[in-house]
C-alpha cells in the first residue's frame, strides 16, 4: 500500500495528532537527553556552563523540531526525500569547497548562527531516499541488478564525499545504514553475501597497501587501527585514549564512584570527555548499573521503533522508521564499542548524550519523521 | 503506485521478517556490549580502580630546609632566605614572545638567562614551569605580581636559597651549595628521591659537602591529586619533613674576618687554634672568593678569573696546602733528641756555616756560621747545623715518630674539603714509595723541615698547640649540632717529658723576645700576653753550587713563584698558653719578615678579642700598626657593606 491509498479520513488530523504521537518513544528520548545533560553537568565540574545549558536549549529546540516534523503528514516527507537527499549531497560538496577545517577534518559549514555538519544530515536523508525508492519500486524489480545498482550509487556518492573529508566513522555509518535499508527492503541475500565477501577482500587490500604508494587510508587511520588492536603498545601515545577510557570504565565498578566523583574524567585523563568519550564518565560515576541503564534505554528506543515499523501500513513508513532505528543503533553501538575498546577510535558521538548541536538536531528531526509515520498511519475506519 | 494486495503482503512479510532479524541482531549486539561492560566493570573493576588511583595520585616531595651554620658567638654564617623567581608555563602563556616582551617592560631580564630559558622551554613539556629570572628583588617581584593578569603563564614563585652573609671570609671553611648535577647523582649510591627535585641544592665543597648528611634534613611528602597534564589539583595529605641540623662552628667570625683581611691578597693561610679545647678559632686561606657566586651559578668569566689567578683563590690552603715546614720543624727534631736523652739543653755544637755529611756540604742559612750554639741559641737564631748534628744522632725514624705524636704526617679529619695528611717520612716510607734506600742526607734535610717533609698550616697549628700544652690537642671545627655540644679536643697528656717541653718553650720564647731572636721584631710587649714562636723559611727550589758560589740570590730578585715560603708558628700567652697560631705565606720570603708580623697581629687580635691596643706593640712600630689597623678597619667595613648590598 502506498501513501496514495491512505484513507486520509482514517488518519488523525489537527491537534488530535498529538494524542497519537508515540509518547513512550518521546519519553525515552527525553530520558536519554536527561542523562546527557546530567553527564555534561558533571564533566564541567558541576556547572551548567559550558556544556549542559546549551545542550538543554538544543534539546528543547530539537524536541520542538521533532513535534513539528511529526505534525506534517508522512507522505510529505516521502515526497521530500529525493529533494532532501539532493540538498545534502550538494552541501557535502559545499563543505569540500568552502568548509572550515576542524580537528583535522573538513566537516562543517558555518551558517553564522550554527555550524552545519552536512554529514549528519546525510545519514537521515540517505535513509529517507532509500525508503522512498523502495516504496516506489515495484516488488518484482527489487532484486534485479540494475535496480540494485541505483540505491548502491545513492549510498556510495555521499559515502565517498564523507570519506574524503576525511571522516571514516560517518562513512562507515552511512554504508551500514544504507545497506540495512536495502536489506530490509528485501533485496536478495546473495547480494549482501557478495558484498561482505568483497568487504573482507577490501580490508585485506587496505592492510596490504600500507606503506606502498597506493596506500588506501591515511597514516593516522592506520595508527588508530593499530592501537585498537593493541592499545598497550603505546599507552601514552595514540593508545592513550583507549587505555584511559578502559581505566575510567573499569574503575567505576558495580555502582560507580558517585555523581561528580569520577576522577578519570574530572582530572582530564579522558580525552573529548564531553563528546565522544562521555559514556566513560557515566560508567565511571554510575558504574555498571548506570551503563546498563543507558544501554536499556537505547534498546527500548530501538524496540519501539521496530514495533512502530511493524505496525506501519506502507513501505515508506516502515522502511524509514527501521532505517532511522538502525542509524541510531549504529551510533551508540559504534561509540560504546569504541570506548570499551572493542572498536577503533573513529569519532562517533553517543547519540542524544554527547555534546553537539547538529547531531542532536538531525536525530530529533529523524525521530520526528518516525513520529510522523506513527501518527499518520491509518487506524481503521470509524 | 498502486500495488496488488498479494504483492504487498509478500513484501510486508519479507520486510517484517528481516526487520525482526535485524532487530534481533541489534539486541544481540547490545547484549554483547552489556557483557563487555560487565567484564570491565565487575570482573576487572579492582584492577582498573588501582590504575585510576595511580593515574590520579602523585607523591610530591617537600624539600627540607637546610640546616643553618653559626659561628661560636651565634653569628650567621650560612642561612636560607626566601628568594623570588619568575617562572613561565608555556602552555598557559600562549604567545611566549609576546608575554616575554611585556615582562621585559616591567623588569630587566638577563639576555643570557632568557636564552637558557628558551632552550629549556623547547625541551620540556609545555606544562612544566621554566625559570625566567632568579633572585629577583622585592620591588620587581611585586611589579610582576600586580601585573599577572596581563601576563598569562607567568608566576612569581617563592623558594629558599642559600646565602652566606660573611661572603669570602668562610668560603673555604663552609664551601657552598649548588644544584645536584648528574655527576653528583652518579657518585651517590641509591640517591634519595629528594635529590631529583629540580633546583634542589646540595653541598658541593667544604663543610656543606662534608656534613651534607646532617645539613640536608629529611624530605617531607605530600600526596596530591593531579590531572592528566600533571597539574596539581588539590592536596590530599602531607607528612612534614625534618629540617637539617643547625651547626655551630668553633670559629669566631670576627676573628676569621680579621685574619682574612690581614692576609689580604697574599697567597697565604693562617690557623688559630684554642690550646685549651682544640677549637679552631680561625682557619683562613687567602685570597678568597665569594661563595654566593657559586650558589647563583658563577659566570664563565668570573670562574676563569678565579682559576687563572696565580694565587689560587679556590684552594683551601690552610688544610689542603702542604709545605716543607722548614725551621718550624726544628722543635720536633730537638724534642726527639731530648726524649732520647742524646743531648742536654746546654750541650753545644760548633757551627762553621756548614756540615759535611758523607762528602756533601749541608749549609747553614748563615754562611759565616753561628759558632758554639746550645739548644736555646740554635732555635733562637735558627741555626741549621745544630739540627743536622742532632738528626744524625737520633735518626729519621725517631724524628718522624715524634712528628706524628705532634700531629704532623697525620690527617686531622675536620669536616672541610681535601684535608691533607702531609708527610713525616721515614725509611720504610721511602723504600715503599720511592723504592730507594734512605740516605743520611735525607735525614739532614728532614732535620730542618726540608726534603720530603710536608705539613699543612692546620698541622703546624696542632703541633704548636701540643708543644704549648703537652697535651694531645685535636682540632675541633664543629662546636655543637642542634645545640648539642660536641666533644672537645683537649686530649690526653702526650707522655713526653715536661722538662723537655719547658726547654723548648723557653727557646721559642727567646725566638720572639730575645734581642737576637729571629722573630724579635714581631714580639708582643704586653707582659701578660708574651708570645713564643718559631720562624720558618722553606725553600721551593734547590740552590745550585754555582748559585751559591755567586752568592745566594736574594728573594726579592727572584720571580714570585720561586721565592721561599714564609712560615711562623707561635703560641701565647707564654706562661699560660691560650692560642696557637700558624701563618704560612706562599713565596713570602723569610718567615721572620713576612709571616711573623702577621701571626703577631692575629695573635693579639685573638687574645684581645678585638682590635688590640697599640701598647701591646713595640713602641717604634706603633705608628705603622696604627695606620695598618685603620686601613684594615676601612677595608672590612667596605667589604661588609658590599656583602649586605648584594644580599
Amino acid at each position: 500500500m502506498s501513501y496514495l491509498e491512505y484513507r486520509v479520513k482514517s488518519t488523525p488530523s489537527g491537534l488530535r495528532k498529538v494524542l497519537y504521537l508515540n509518547w513512550p518513544l518521546a519519553l525515552l528520548l527525553i530520558s536519554v537527553a536527561g542523562v546527557g545533560v546530567l553527564m555534561l553537568y558533571s564533566v564541567a565540574g558541576g556547572s551548567f556552563s559550558p556544556w549542559a545549558e546549551p545542550q538543554i536549549k538544543r534539546f528543547a529546540l530539537g524536541f520542538a523540531v521533532m513535534l513539528t516534523v511529526a505534525m506534517v503528514p508522512i507522505w510529505f516527507w516521502r515526497n521530500m526525500a529525493a529533494l532532501a537527499y539532493g540538498l545534502s549531497v550538494i552541501l557535502l560538496i559545499g563543505v569540500e569547497l568552502f568548509g572550515s577545517v576542524g580537528m583535522g577534518a573538513q566537516r562543517w559549514i558555518d551558517l553564522g548562527f550554527m555550524r552545519l555538519q552536512p554529514s549528519e544530515l546525510t545519514k537521515i536523508t540517505l535513509v529517507m531516499l532509500l525508503a522512498a525508492y523502495y516504496d516506489w519500486l515495484p516488488a518484482e524489480r527489487t532484486s534485479r541488478p540494475l535496480w540494485v545498482l541505483l540505491p548502491v550509487l545513492f549510498i556510495l556518492i555521499p559515502t565517498a564525499l564523507v570519506l574524503k573529508q576525511p571522516d571514516l566513522g560517518t562513512s562507515i555509518l552511512l554504508l551500514a545504514a544504507g545497506g540495512a535499508v536495502m536489506f530490509l527492503a528485501g533485496v536478495h541475500w546473495a547480494y549482501f553475501a557478495a558484498v561482505i565477501a568483497a568487504g573482507i577482500g577490501l580490508v585485506t587490500a587496505v592492510f596490504e597497501s600500507r606503506g606502498t604508494p597506493w596506500q588506501m587510508l591515511k597514516d593516522y587511520q592506520y595508527r588508530r587501527i593499530d592501537t585498537f588492536l593493541d592499545p598497550g603498545s603505546d599507552p601514552l601515545g595514540a593508545g592513550y585514549h583507549i587505555t584511559q577510557s578502559k581505566i575510567a570504565l573499569g574503575s567505576g565498578g558495580w555502582a560507580g564512584r558517585g555523581f561528580m566523583q569520577g576522577t578519570q574524567s574530572r582530572l582530564n585523563f579522558l580525552p573529548e570527555k564531553h563528546t565522544d568519550f562521555i559514556f566513560t564518565t557515566l560508567a565511571e560515576e554510575f558504574g555498571f548499573i548506570g551503563g546498563i541503564s543507558l544501554l536499556t534505554l537505547y534498546a527500548l528506543i530501538i524496540l519501539f521503533c521496530i514495533a512502530s515499523a511493524l505496525g506501519a501500513r506502507d513501505r515508506f513508513s516502515s522502511l524509514v522508521t527501521l532505517g532511522i532505528a538502525v542509524t541510531f543503533f549504529l551510533f551508540f553501538a559504534v561509540n560504546m564499542s569504541m570506548v570499551m575498546g572493542l572498536a577503533p577510535v573513529v569519532g562517533v558521538p553517543l547519540p542524544m548524550v554527547s555534546y553537539g548541536g547538529s547531531a542532536m538536531l538531525v536525530l530529533m528531526a529523524a525521530f520526528g519523521i518516525v513520529q510522523s509515520a506513527h501518527v499518520h498511519r491509518p487506524r481503521g475506519s470509524h | 503506485m498502486r500495488r496488488n494486495p498479494r504483492e504487498l503482503d509478500l513484501l510486508n512479510r519479507v520486510s517484517g521478517r528481516r526487520a525482526l532479524l535485524l532487530g534481533g541482531l541489534q539486541l544481540a549486539f547490545a547484549g554483547g556490549l552489556a557483557m563487555r561492560m560487565r567484564y570491565l566493570q565487575v570482573e576487572q573493576a579492582d584492577q582498573f580502580r588501582l590504575l585510576a588511583e595511580e593515574n590520579r595520585i602523585n607523591i610530591r616531595l617537600i624539600p627540607p630546609a637546610r640546616g643553618k651554620i653559626f659561628d661560636r658567638n651565634g653569628n650567621v654564617l650560612a642561612q636560607n632566605v626566601q628568594s623570588y623567581r619568575i617562572v613561565i608555563v608555556r602552555e598557559d602563556a600562549g604567545d611566549v614572545d609576546q608575554v616575554l616582551d611585556k615582562l621585559s617592560g616591567l623588569i630587566t631580564l638577563d639576555p643570557e638567562d632568557l636564552e637558557r630559558a628558551r632552550a629549556e622551554m623547547q625541551r620540556s613539556p609545555p606544562f612544566l614551569p621554566v625559570t625566567l629570572a632568579d633572585r629577583i628583588d622585592w620591588a620587581e617581584i611585586s611589579r610582576v605580581a600586580v601585573n599577572t593578569p596581563a601576563l598569562p603563564g607567568i608566576t612569581p614563585e617563592v623558594g629558599l636559597t642559600r646565602v652566606y652573609p660573611r661572603g669570602a671570609d668562610f668560603a673555604h671553611v663552609i664551601g657552598y651549595v649548588g644544584p645536584v648535577s648528574d655527576y653528583d647523582l652518579s657518585r651517590i649510591e641509591d640517591p634519595e628521591p629528594v635529590l631529583r627535585i629540580p633546583r634542589f641544592q646540595i653541598g658541593k665543597v667544604g663543610l656543606e659537602a662534608r656534613r651534607e648528611d646532617m645539613l640536608r634534613g629529611k624530605a617531607g611528602a605530600k600526596r596530591v591529586e593531579v590531572n592528566a597534564t600533571g597539574r596539581v589539583m588539590r592536596e590530599l595529605d602531607r607528612r612534614e619533613g625534618q629540617p637539617g641540623a643547625d651547626l655551630q662552628l668553633s670559629v669566631d667570625a670576627e676573628l676569621q674576618g680579621y685574619v682574612q683581611a690581614r692576609l689580604g691578597d697574599e697567597s697565604a693561610s693562617a690557623v688559630v687554634i684554642d690550646c685549651e679545647t682544640g677549637d679552631l678559632r680561625a682557619i683562613a686561606s687567602a685570597p678568597s672568593f665569594d661563595p654566593n657566586l657559586f650558589v647563583r651559578g658563577i659566570s664563565v668569566a668570573d670562574y676563569r678569573a678565579l682559576t687563572e689567578d696565580l694565587h689560587r683563590p679556590l684552594a683551601s690552603k690552610s688544610v689542603q696546602g702542604v709545605y716543607p715546614p722548614g725551621s718550624t720543624f726544628k722543635m720536633i727534631t730537638a724534642m726527639a733528641a731530648l726524649e732520647e736523652g742524646l743531648i742536654g739543653p746546654d750541650d753545644t755544637v760548633w757551627c762553621p756555616g756548614y756540615l759535611e755529611v758523607s762528602g756533601r756540604r749541608f749549609h747553614c742559612w748563615r754562611r759565616g756560621g753561628h759558632g758554639h750554639v746550645d739548644l736555646q741559641n740554635s732555635l733562637k737564631q735558627s741555626c741549621d747545623v745544630y739540627y743536622y748534628d742532632l738528626a744524625l744522632k737520633v735518626g729519621i725514624d725517631k724524628i718522624s715518630a715524634m712528628a706524628r705524636r705532634f700531629g704532623l704526617g697525620e690527617r686531622h679529619d675536620i669536616p672541610m674539603s681535601a684535608v691533607a695528611a702531609g708527610l713525616a717520612p721515614d725509611r720504610a716510607w721511602k723504600q715503599r714509595v720511592h723504592g730507594k734506600e734512605w740516605l743520611i742526607g735525607d735525614t739532614a734535610n728532614a732535620a730542618i723541615g726540608q726534603g720530603y717533609t710536608l705539613a699543612s698550616p692546620l698541622q703546624l697549628a696542632v703541633m704548636t698547640a701540643r708543644l704549648a700544652t703537652g697535651r694531645n690537642i685535636m682540632p675541633r671545627l664543629i662546636k655543637s649540632i642542634d645545640g648539642i655540644e660536641q666533644p672537645g679536643g683537649e686530649g690526653e697528656p702526650l707522655g713526653v717529658n715536661e722538662n723537655n717541653l719547658r726547654t723548648l718553650r723557653r727557646a721559642m720564647y727567646a725566638v720572639s723576645n730575645d734581642r737576637r731572636g729571629t722573630a724579635y721584631g714581631s714580639r708582643i710587649i704586653e707582659d701578660t700576653f708574651r708570645m713564643a714562636g718559631k720562624t720558618g723559611t722553606s725553600q721551593v727550589r734547590n740552590i745550585t753550587a754555582a748559585e751559591r758560589a755567586a752568592g745566594v740570590t736574594s728573594n726579592a730578585d727572584l720571580p714570585w713563584d720561586r721565592r721561599d715560603h714564609a712560615l711562623f708558628v707561635c703560641f701565647a700567652p707564654y706562661d699560660k698558653p691560650k692560642y696557637a697560631v700558624t701563618v704560612v705565606i706562599e713565596h713570602g720570603g723569610g718567615g721572620s719578615s713576612a709571616a711573623a708580623p702577621v701571626a703577631r697581629d692575629v695573635m693579639l687580635q685573638a687574645l684581645y678579642g678585638d682590635t688590640p691596643p697599640l701598647a701591646a706593640y713595640p713602641s717604634k712600630d706603633r705608628n705603622r700598626i696604627k695606620a695598618q689597623q685603620e686601613r684594615l678597619h676601612r677595608e672590612r667595613l667596605r667589604a661588609q657593606q658590599e656583602q649586605s648590598g648584594r644580599a
